[in-house]
């Protein structure tokens, strides 16, 4: 690599750095993104429900080239039990039309695309490089160094390197992340026809449908479970807290291999072959975990400061928008001549200002009541489906001997008292 | 489906046992941890337990990275893969 200077070194390909390096491009400042893997999307990893709104911004025409696989029109929750399972859906023809809601993607063939853009705009994208740290002078990051030991230098450094954000840890913003602030998730993506995935979900031609599962199928883990329809191919994954893993000793293959099993997903997959086999992490901590965002020289963005609404499952919409945020905060910088943290300190105010922090902010007590609240993930399911199967059993019973029995079930699991204080405890942790 | 199984659909850009991303610290400590969470919680199978001695199939890593937060030892030393080695991602 050249000896030169750039306005921002990005580190990174993923959402995160390539909307801060797209952003960056179309201002005119020089800018590169090192990316570790091949190629960009090498070694990403995603559900994937990719929202409109957030790459839209970016790249407004984006569903007319991107590879996209198919616009989410159906959205359904179940929670699964033993062999039992209870079902919520919404389905809209809005969502089918432009400028669309959501679509389901495959992360190693998005993440080429986008960077193909920002490469057209201006900023180079150089792979196979893993950036191990970063440099400073006078207490201020000014550069970084790669794995071979080549230095490159410039006015402001952005961390978009993921969950593993080792730079910014080497750059002594935090420590390492505790077990319990992350979800490790496994994924298989499963090769099925198109007339078979039109069928099993009752979809019209191209249109896709988006399932999150819960229950005791986490066997008492805090986790959530996700199946998306593409073109021709079922992304189908769970992701449990590392924390409880931990403790259950519970292997994340087999746990897969319980969901492929479970009637309710068997169905779906039947026939489908497995043609790729995912592991990645996925934040989980939520707004009192919070890294610091900036420092002199530098900022964190994306996965790397841990900017995901896990109760919404939205990540990579959270990494393009404070990868813009913090393209716009080092546009500023560089009109100012100044990239000390004081200049760079409004990058976190323009993350209050949006939907990232304020969404993460909202739901600030939701990640400690689910991992107190571990009922979710074992009796309330159970109860739940004990209940619908009483009401839907024709047995000869009388309907108010049923009510009976159900009333006794939900008291036997608490007493009011103890519902009324897990309503509260749900409620306050929304507002 | 087994986990090797798995792992075969998924492709790797293996680098050189010299370049090896994984190191176990002290194997001292392995041995007097419990549970050896490491072999059951790695999605991979890379840590198993054979004949008093953990070993590291570094191979199959899919760069999760749960090993470096979750051995309650910190007992691994866990960098990336160099550049462009490691698990190649077709899909994503
Ligand atoms: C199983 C799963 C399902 C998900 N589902 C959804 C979903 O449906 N919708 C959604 O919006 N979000 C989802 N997410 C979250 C979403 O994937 C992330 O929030 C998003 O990818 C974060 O983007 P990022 O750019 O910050 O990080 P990443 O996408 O992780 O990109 C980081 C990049 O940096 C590179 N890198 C790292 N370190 C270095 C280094 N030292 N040198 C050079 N390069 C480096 C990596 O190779 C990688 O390409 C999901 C996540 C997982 C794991
Ligand atoms: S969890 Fe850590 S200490 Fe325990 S066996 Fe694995 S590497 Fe060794
Ligand atoms: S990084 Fe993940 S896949 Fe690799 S060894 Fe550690 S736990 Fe296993």
């Amino acid at each position: 690599m050249a000896q030169e200077k750039f306005d921002c070194i990005i580190v990174g390909a993923g959402p995160a750095g390539l909307s801060a390096g797209y952003t960056l491009a179309k201002a005119g400042l020089s800018a590169v993104i090192i990316e570790r893997g091949d190629y960009p999307g090498a070694k990403t990893v995603m559900g994937g429900i990719l929202y409109s709104q957030a790459i839209g911004e970016i790249i407004p025409d984006f569903y007319k080239e991107a590879p996209l696989e198919r616009p989410i029109t159906e959205q359904r929750v179940m929670v699964l039990t033993g062999e039992s399972s209870l079902q919520l859906g919404y389905k809209t023809k809005e969502f089918a039309q432009a400028p669309y809601n959501s679509f389901s993607v495959l992360r190693a063939q998005f993440d080429g695309w986008f960077a193909q853009k920002v490469d057209q705009a201006g900023v180079m994208v150089i792979p196979k490089t893993v950036v191990d740290t970063v440099l400073k002078e006078n207490n201020r990051v000014v550069g970084i160094q790669t794995e071979q030991g080549e230095t490159l230098y410039g006015d402001c450094v952005l961390a978009c390197d993921g969950i593993n954000s080792l730079l910014s840890q080497k750059a002594g913003l935090h420590q390492e992340w505790q077990p319990q602030d992350v979800a490790l998730a496994v994924k298989e993506v499963l090769t099925l026809p198109k007339e078979k995935i039109q069928d099993r979900f009752n979809l019209e031609n191209n249109q896709g449908c988006a399932i999150e599962f819960m229950g005791t199928i986490s066997k008492g883990m805090t986790g959530i479970g996700f199946l998306y329809t593409n073109k021709e191919s079922i992304s189908l994954g769970i992701g449990c807290l590392l924390s409880d893993y931990q403790k259950s000793l519970i292997k994340p293959y087999d746990l897969i291999e319980e969901v492929k099993s479970h009637p309710a997903i068997k169905r779906f997959i039947d026939g489908a072959k497995t043609e790729e086999y995912l592991a990645h992490l996925i934040p989980e901590g939520g707004f009192y975990r919070l890294p610091p965002l900036y420092t002199d020289g530098m900022l964190v963005c994306g996965d790397a400061a841990l900017l995901v609404n896990s109760i919404h499952r939205e990540g990579s919409n959270l990494a393009m928008k404070s990868g813009v945020l913090a393209a716009q905060t080092v546009i500023e910088a560089k009109g100012r001549k100044d990239f000390s943290s004081k200049t760079l300190s409004s990058y976190k105010k323009r993350l209050q200002k949006s939907f990232v922090i304020q969404d993460l902010k909202k739901y600030r007590k939701m990640p400690q009541l689910l991992h107190t609240r571990n009922e979710l993930f074992s009796r309330y399911p159970q109860l739940a489906s004990e209940i619908a199967a009483e009401l839907l059993r024709v047995d000869g019973r009388p309907k108010a001997e049923k009510e009976k029995k159900i009333i006794k079930k939900i008291f036997e699991t608490h007493s009011l008292c103890g519902w009324g204080k897990m309503l509260f405890d749900f409620w306050r942790a929304t507002r | 489906m087994k986990v090797e199984e798995k792992l075969f659909k998924t492709k790797f850009k293996a680098d050189a046992h010299e370049h090896c991303h994984l190191k176990i610290k002290d194997r001292e400590i392995c041995l007097k941890c419990d549970t050896k969470p490491c072999t059951a919680f790695c999605p991979a199978q890379v840590y198993t337990w054979e004949k008093d001695k953990i070993i590291v199939g570094y191979e199959n890593c899919l760069e999760c990275g749960s090993c470096r937060i979750a051995c309650p030892y910190y007992n691994i030393e866990w960098r990336y893969p160099r550049g462009g080695f490691g698990v190649q991602y077709r899909m994503g």
